[in-house]
């Protein structure tokens, strides 16, 4: 594909569009399609047909509108949204076309929900039709591909990608543009990109959302990093638990390449790149860059020392760029509105947006991207909604396993990587877990323990022995069996599993037990020393499975 | 070492190891593409026996032990059939804090049985899941690969009484 033929592509949806008096776009992500959404979809279509209004009215499939609690969702080209919409309720969204809305159906727009939100890396999440490449295009999409092919040298994309500041989105936040140097200079002829889709924190679903609904976006950032580092294949790692997403992700590729942006002399040029989806198979170990590469080579998914660092030495011993599926959706609007533009969205350190998954006890249930620098606060109560039930917050989990639980004293502080590592949690991958009164946090800590614990690959002794003990010390405190020794012994082992573990599983592991340590000693105090749960959720359980 | 390696025939003449020789070929033979065989078999007989593995052992060139290592290092992986329904309680956390530990409790309890296991006659197999990522519709349960969000106790005991009786 030239770009002019991409240009005329991009015309000619533009022009399509705007034939269409109406359009009605209906959620087809995976948590809507859970509520029913296709058969609203099929009701539309079908009901569009009766009318004969094909002419008039174009129905279609997208991805994420973010509130996935109120699924399924449906938005019209009027600008209304539309929650729990059925299949019965398709006739009654029509008939509202170009008048006054289905009030018992609408959802407000006009809400912090909406409007606190800057999207990026959502930007056409919601609007684009995710198994259509056309769409994509007619959103501007491939033309950062075509300016960085053909006006930018390697270089200077890694230079922009260092003005941008843009961190790695998968967690740890190393600077992105840093990681795409290091690759481009290391010699040898074949390198890799992975994307790493192995979106494994328990909470998570950013990167599930942005790959059922944008899974072109994501190519795109792929094919710029592996022009700026000088890789021609790349795979995309992605969870088989996800299925949509592996769906969408086959479709895409295959028009990709259908269209030329796939593999050799990419848009006329000396480019080469070909794509290719590894499925993960439940490890969360596999997120662990290492570990990752090493599944993709079809063995066991172990972690090995680093360095030599996948920059250097990666996939099958070649230069390999490893970043989050988030990562690589940041690409095309930094190329396309430069650096600068990005630098300046965030705090100093933090730059640019953060998608969160936001869940558990909270009103407001789903996904949302905010700039970075934003308060806890503003998350949970404007964004989120607050507490249902009239209930109280008691505290926010970030980082997934590996990250802390954040009490209510610090609700005010900004949401970035170094706020969040200072009291003890880490940005993770965005998962972000609002509790209430009603959970245990010492049953929390030993949920993620536990979880910990199962996930060990068992290549270090570290992490395979010390999940397991803090595991059993846990259980012990959770059955009201706990002794005063018990939470010295805990304080002890976190210290070992953090200084001596090989991967990040199991230095990180100890934080949900550090950060209820530190931010809830009452509770643990009140399971060790009077035997009882001031949640009531330890020991009910326990008497329930042995009657 | 040897080249000349005659490539074993399948362990019958069922058409689903097709499927199998396909993803093998298309990896290029080679021991990278154990994972992906092994999704196939699964996704094509539904669980991974001696057998298979050790057709794709060797197929792709591999011990066995490394092909069984692969198989049980992964979750997803099962060695055992299902039972004709499946049911997936989702434990992640969105989930857990939201009732999940209650459901499957109500489950284990109504079929006595535990995660992982099938019931007597085959027909319920219950199964855990680390985290479905429909966290928005928690707490989340996945009856024969179809999500259902927001799942109550009462829902979920009705589907299983709605399975036994249905095929009984």
């Amino acid at each position: 594909m030239t770009p002019d033929e991409l240009e005329q592509i991009a015309e000619e949806e533009q022009g399509a569009r705007h034939q269409f008096e109406h359009r009605v776009n209906v959620c087809v992500a995976a948590g809507c399609i859970s509520c029913q959404s296709d058969a609203v979809k099929g009701a539309l279509d079908e009901e569009i047909k009766r009318r004969g209004w094909e002419k008039k009215c174009q129905a279609k499939g997208v991805g994420c509108m973010g509130l996935c609690a109120e699924g399924p969702l449906v938005s019209t080209s009027d600008g209304t949204l539309y929650k729990h919409v059925t299949a019965e309720d398709t006739g009654a969204v029509l008939d509202a076309l170009g008048g006054e809305p289905v009030s018992r159906l609408v959802s407000p727009t006009e809400v912090p929900f909406f409007q606190r939100q800057r999207k990026i890396v959502l930007e056409h999440s919601g609007i684009v039709d995710p198994e259509r490449m056309e769409d994509y295009i007619g959103l501007s999409g491939y033309s950062a591909l075509i300016k960085v092919l053909s006006e930018m040298t390697p270089s200077e994309v890694v230079q922009e990608m260092v003005k941008s500041g843009l961190r790695g989105r998968g967690g740890a936040g190393y600077p992105t543009g840093l990681k795409w140097s290091t690759v481009a200079k290391a010699g040898g002829s074949q390198k890799y990109v992975i994307c790493n889709a192995d979106e494994g924190d328990p909470g998570a679903f950013m990167d599930r959302s942005v790959l059922e609904s944008d899974p072109h976006r994501v190519i795109e950032g792929m094919l710029i990093a592996a022009y700026a580092v000088g890789a021609s294949e790349g795979y995309i790692y992605v969870r088989a638990e996800y299925p949509l997403a592996i769906k969408r992700l086959r479709i895409a590729i295959r028009q990709a390449e259908r269209a030329g942006l796939l593999g050799t002399s990419i848009c006329g040029t000396r480019f080469s790149f070909r794509l290719d989806l590894r499925l993960g198979a439940g490890a969360f170990v596999c997120g662990e860059e290492t570990a990752l590469i090493s599944s993709v080579e079809g063995k066991r998914g172990t972690p090995r020392p680093r360095p030599p660092y996948p920059a250097q030495a990666g996939l099958f011993g070649a230069p390999t760029l490893i970043n989050n599926v988030e990562t690589f959706a940041n690409v095309s609007s930094i190329i396309l509105n430069g650096g600068e533009w990005y630098a300046k969205i965030g705090t100093e350190k933090s730059k640019g947006t953060k998608v969160f998954a936001l869940a558990g006890r909270v009103m407001n249930t789903g996904l949302v991207e905010v700039p970075m620098g934003i308060t806890l606060r503003e998350m949970v109560f404007e964004i989120g909604g607050g507490i249902p039930d009239g209930r109280q917050f008691k505290a926010v989990q970030t980082g997934g396993p590996s990250g802390g639980c954040i009490p209510s004293e610090y609700l005010d502080m900004p949401v970035d990587y170094e706020s969040l590592a200072k009291v003890g949690s880490i940005m993770g991958s965005g998962g972000m877990i609002i509790m209430d009164e009603s959970s245990c946090m010492v049953d929390v800590a030993k949920y993620f323990m536990d979880f910990c614990m199962t996930e060990s690959c068992g290549k270090c002794v570290p992490c395979r022995v010390g999940t397991y003990q803090l595991n059993e010390v846990l259980g012990r405190i959770c059955r009201q069996e706990g002794t005063a020794a018990d939470k010295a012994l805990l304080e002890e082992l976190c210290d070992l599993l953090k200084n001596t573990s090989l991967c990040g599983l199991g230095q990180s592991a100890p934080n949900p037990v550090l950060s209820t340590l530190r931010y809830f000693a009452e509770e643990y105090r009140a399971h060790l020393e009077e035997h009882r749960c001031p949640a009531g959720v330890c020991g009910v359980q326990e008497h329930e499975v042995v009657a | 070492m040897i080249t000349d390696f005659a490539k074993p025939t399948a362990p019958s003449q069922d058409k689903r190891w097709r499927l199998v020789d396909t993803t093998m070929r298309r990896l290029g033979s080679q021991s990278r593409g154990l994972i992906e065989a092994l999704h196939t078999v699964q996704e094509a007989f539904g669980y991974l026996d001696d057998e298979a593995l050790r057709y794709v052992a060797v197929s792709l060139r591999v011990p066995l032990s490394r092909a069984y290592g692969v198989a049980t290092f992964y979750h997803f992986f099962t060695l055992k059939p299902a039972g004709e329904h499946t049911c997936v309680v989702c434990m992640g956390t969105a989930c857990y804090i939201k009732g999940a530990p209650q459901l499957l409790k109500a489950v284990e309890k109504d079929l006595g049985i535990a995660p992982g296991e099938t019931t007597g006659d085959g027909k319920i197999s219950l199964l855990t899941a680390r985290c479905l990522g429909s966290c928005g519709l928690a707490p989340a349960v996945v009856y024969d690969s179809n999500v259902a969000g927001k799942v109550t106790t009462q829902a979920l005991r009705e589907r299983l009484v709605k399975w036994t009786r249905h095929d009984s």
